[in-house]
């Protein structure tokens, strides 16, 4: 399958690279849906990968990247399942959104998040699976869970960590705040800063450039320098899950969703 | 180094200008959610602006309760 039109993301496949576009609104908050679709995505990248040497994730919509995980949703799975059922229910939900992710992060395609504005959340653990994050210059990175009593949950302080260290993953993660793009590219998040809605066209270039290089060298060095770090993702997916049963989360989220206020982004 | 006006000033010139509200019509003392007709998401978006302006760093938590353009200045001139 070498083009898809879901509800929530699209893909293409033209000239080696891979592009999934992000497009449900108002900001890509990751759903069950969302999940299904990129289960059909992965079910669909080993096909693609026989023809393609990259990978491309970015947003069609204007305010960002990814808001993360769908609030909503998670709000409701605690209405209808209770604070301790919920728990199992949402730990079969992170184990189905970690392969996902484990998949793209290992895939032996060069993979690149083009970001733009919002990328909080669980989609900046999105972005986090890919080798490479290239950012306009009006992207903001957060991890903002501590407010709603939760940690991220798919995959972002493990992959982070691995990616940048402890340090950065404690700023970001115990304070709450958003960081911009400049700041991102000081820590070794980001890899390019370029101009306002020019992420993708970035994006771009750089894979057109990776399809010069040795698919087997390239596959066998993100091999080489980029383990997934199972046992700690899977302490990650444990820890959300006893945290999320209690009830100042229940409250944290309703809260969040209920806020008719101006500022639910802001701190 | 702008002085607290200067800066001030350069707040109101941005927003009016990404926002694309005439910069007589905005005030120090104005709510900038009301003058801008702004939610949090594009409060980001200014955040942003003033950052790569101003080449500062402001924490969003120190925007938290600020809601005119003088108090907004006065948090990036004591980042300066």
């Amino acid at each position: 399958m070498e083009q898809f039109q879901g509800q929530t993301l699209s893909w293409s496949l033209t000239d080696g690279i891979i592009e999934v576009a992000l497009h449900r609104e108002p900001l890509n908050e990751i759903s069950s849906l969302t999940l299904e679709e990129l289960e059909t995505f992965v079910g669909a990248l080993e096909d693609l990968t026989r023809n393609a040497h990259a990978l491309i994730l970015y947003s069609t919509l204007k305010a960002g990247f990814c808001a993360g995980a769908d609030l909503r949703e998670l709000y409701q799975w605690i209405q209808k399942f209770g604070s301790e059922e919920v728990a199992n229910h949402a730990r079969a939900y992170l184990e189905r959104i970690h392969r996902v992710m484990n998949v793209i992060d290992a895939c032996p395609l060069t993979t690149i998040a083009a970001v733009h504005g919002v990328t909080f959340g669980g989609g900046f653990e999105l972005a986090l699976v890919c080798d490479l994050i290239i950012a306009d210059k009006m992207a903001r990175f957060c991890f903002p869970e501590l407010r709603l009593g939760l940690i991220p949950g798919y995959g972002g302080i493990p992959r982070l960590k691995r990616d940048l260290g402890n340090a950065v993953v404690r700023d970001l993660l115990l304070t709450g705040r958003s960081f911009n793009t400049t700041k991102a590219q000081q820590i070794g998040l980001v890899s390019q800063v370029v101009g306002e809605g020019e992420s993708l066209r970035a994006a771009r270039a750089t894979a057109t450039q990776m399809g010069k290089f040795d698919r087997t060298t390239a596959a066998a060095a993100k091999r080489f320098i980029k383990p997934i770090p199972l046992e700690e993702l899977q302490r990650e997916i444990d820890l959300f899950c006893e945290l999320l049963a209690r009830p100042a989360v229940e409250a944290g989220l309703k809260k969040f969703v209920e806020s008719t206020d101006t500022q639910p982004y802001l701190p | 180094m702008p002085t607290t006006d200067q800066a001030l000033d350069e707040v109101l010139n941005l927003a009016a200008n990404h926002f694309k509200v005439p910069r007589e019509k905005l005030s120090p003392d104005d709510d900038f959610f009301k003058a801008l007709g702004i939610d949090s998401l594009q409060t980001l978006d200014l955040l942003t602006k003033l950052e790569n302006h101003f080449h500062v760093e402001l924490p969003d938590y120190e925007l938290q309760g600020v809601t005119d353009f003088r108090t907004l200045a006065s948090k990036i001139q004591a980042r300066l």
